[in-house]
């Protein structure tokens, strides 16, 4: 595949880049709109001696991937919203005995078992931790089939690094669609010593695993450690993209497809001679605070996303009540249409705001 | 002189947590004489459960991982596939497998995973204060069933786990065992010998469920503990080779 560009599907592109990341082992369980990661890496796994297994549920495919990150492997687990629900304990599990792992929320429409059409409604569950305790995990949100496959090999190398559970977010639409895909082969910073894997104490003390700490402070200190590590990530990974932001009066904050939409939106609208612009958080933990907070200064922002609104308080927080935010969101698996997001910046340069 | 018995390699010389009368001090032992007689410390995995045993790595010398309530049997899934030479080994509870993990135990011995399963059945949750287990006898008394467990009115009938895998064409080694005397601590030692050896023999999936007693929440002496085991948990739980 060197240097020649194929047609891929966003599921298909975030498996090969697995594979590509040095990802040997990935459990899942079928759930739409992911199924096309399960069944890429049926076939493709044989090939690099690696292991698939469809686990019998959720629960057991993301405690497969824990054993697995025990043994000091690259290894992975995909679903969609109502599955990455279940595996919420493993994700706190992995967090708690930092290990790295990733995972891919192919995000429907929700809450229940709501519908397949793409979503963004999973952001809170995503960036505030998702499951019991005090943690995060990175959370990368790519927009186009080439971009998910690029951040899913920074995924991998994320998460080795700080070992830590880290997640692609990508909505159904991204996942279904094809586009031209360069696929890179070239070795992703593959962390190669993990002297805290379970491979058997020969020569050496046992390693254990362990999130349970019972003597007094403990584990308020293993918390200190975990939140120092994550304020570490928070100044240095950082993703973000702009788009015709330098001169613009409305800011659109948006990621995933819903800032490519908005891309359309911000082109029209400047033909008719409204200056308009993007900024797209593309790791959504950490979220790019300070950034925002300078390309957003003096400006109408409006927040474009598929939920009822979750990322735009982010985007609050980071603008800090200098700013007037607007909202245009759509939910239950519907899109925002690049009309929509038109008539709406039209209606806020009339209010004038 | 020549030495013939001594303290395990592969059991770290510490007091125990356990309370007086426990098994699980004891199956630990058995445990680890077999890791030692099979020469597999250096390659051994465990993954300790939650519940009593959480802390087993506080006395085990070979790496260990905890496991979340009832997923052991994934967790040793993804040991083994990433590492097949290493000997990966669940030491779990009757909640934890049996309850909480059925789903991951059934479907680990359903694809015939090569790993050793270690299930101490004490008919009872011990670390949380003594609340029914899936395999709390027929009128056992606990903190959730104060009138004795009672299957007519809808409590469950005492869940016999091995009885179940056995129709599971992967599954290799079935056999209940319990720890009341020297005989039987003899005894539960061949079995988890046998059940260590399938794996290192690529056999497949092994378990042994050992009986073993709490006196602390069956609110009996530990050698009540023991004679109750041998006259009323038996008739329940007929030990012996099921597969």
């Amino acid at each position: 595949m060197e240097n020649k560009k194929i047609l891929m599907t966003g599921n298909e592109a975030i498996a090969e880049a697995a594979i590509q990341a040095g990802c040997r082992f990935y459990a899942g369980y079928p759930i739409t709109p992911q199924n096309e990661i399960p069944a890429y890496f049926a076939k493709r796994m044989p090939e690099v001696n690696g292991t698939f297994i469809q686990a019998e549920s959720e629960l057991a495919a993301i405690n497969m991937v824990f054993g697995a990150s025990a043994a000091g492997k690259r290894a992975m687990t995909s679903s969609s919203s109502p599955g990455i629900s279940l595996k919420q304990e493993g994700i706190s599990y992995l967090s708690g005995c930092e290990l790295p792992a990733v995972i891919v929320n192919v995000m429907r429409g929700g809450p229940g078992l709501g519908n397949i059409g793409p979503s963004q409604g999973d952001y809170f569950q995503a960036t505030k931790g998702g499951g019991h305790g005090d943690y995060h995990i990175i959370v990368l949100a790519p927009s186009s089939v080439q971009e998910a496959f690029d951040l899913t090999v920074s995924a991998f190398d994320l998460a080795d690094i700080y070992r830590m559970p880290a997640m692609i977010l990508v909505d159904g639409l991204l996942g279904q669609m094809m586009e031209p895909l360069h696929v890179t082969t070239s070795p992703s910073h593959q962390v190669t010593s993990k002297p805290w894997a379970l491979t058997g104490a020969k020569n050496r003390k046992p390693n254990i695993i362990r999130s349970l700490y019972l003597a007094d402070g403990a584990l308020e200190e293993f918390n200190n450690k975990l939140q120092k590590k994550y304020s570490s990530i928070a100044e240095k990974e950082v993703i973000f993209e702009s788009y015709k932001n330098a001169d613009c009066e409305v800011l659109i904050v948006s990621y995933g497809m819903p800032a490519r939409i908005s891309v359309g939106a911000i082109d029209n609208l400047r033909k008719s001679g409204l200056k308009a612009g993007l900024f797209r958080p593309v790791s959504l933990w950490p979220f790019p605070k300070k950034d925002l907070a300078q390309v957003g200064k003096n400006k109408k922002i409006l927040v474009v996303e598929m939920s009822s609104g979750q990322m735009i308080e982010d985007v609050m927080l980071s603008l800090d009540g200098k700013c007037r935010v607007e909202f245009l969101g759509r939910t239950g698996g519907e899109i925002p249409s690049e009309e929509e997001i038109i008539a709406k910046i039209k209606g806020m340069y009339g209010k004038n705001i | 002189m020549e030495k013939i018995y001594s303290h395990p390699k592969s059991l770290v010389d510490v007091t125990t947590h356990y309370c007086p009368g426990c098994g699980h001090g004891l199956i630990h032992k058995l445990v680890c004489q077999v890791i030692d007689e099979l020469g597999i410390r250096e390659k051994t995995i465990a993954i300790a459960p939650v519940g009593c045993a959480v802390l087993a790595y506080d006395y085990w010398d070979f790496d260990t991982t905890e496991a979340a309530h009832g997923r052991a049997c994934a967790v040793a899934t993804g040991l083994k596939r990433v590492q097949p030479d290493k000997i990966i080994f669940t030491y779990q509870g009757d909640g934890d497998l049996a309850a909480i993990g059925t789903a991951e135990t059934i479907h680990a011995a359903n694809r015939g995973e090569n790993i050793t399963i270690i299930f101490v059945n004490n008919g009872i949750y011990g670390m949380t204060g003594g609340q029914m287990a899936p395999t709390t006898l027929a009128g056992q008394k606990t903190a959730t069933t104060p009138s004795g467990r009672n299957p007519a009115g809808f409590e469950g009938h005492p869940l016999k786990l091995l009885e179940m895998l056995a129709v599971l064409p992967a599954v290799a080694y079935l056999e209940r065992t319990a720890i009341t005397s020297p005989k039987s601590v003899l005894n539960v030692k061949r079995a988890i010998k046998e059940a260590f050896k399938n794996q290192i023999e690529n056999k497949g999936f092994s378990m042994v469920e050992v009986i073993s007693p709490c006196p602390t929440y069956w609110s009996k002496s530990p050698g009540e503990s023991l004679k109750w085991i041998e006259q009323e948990v038996i008739k329940t739980y007929p030990l012996g080779r099921i597969k």
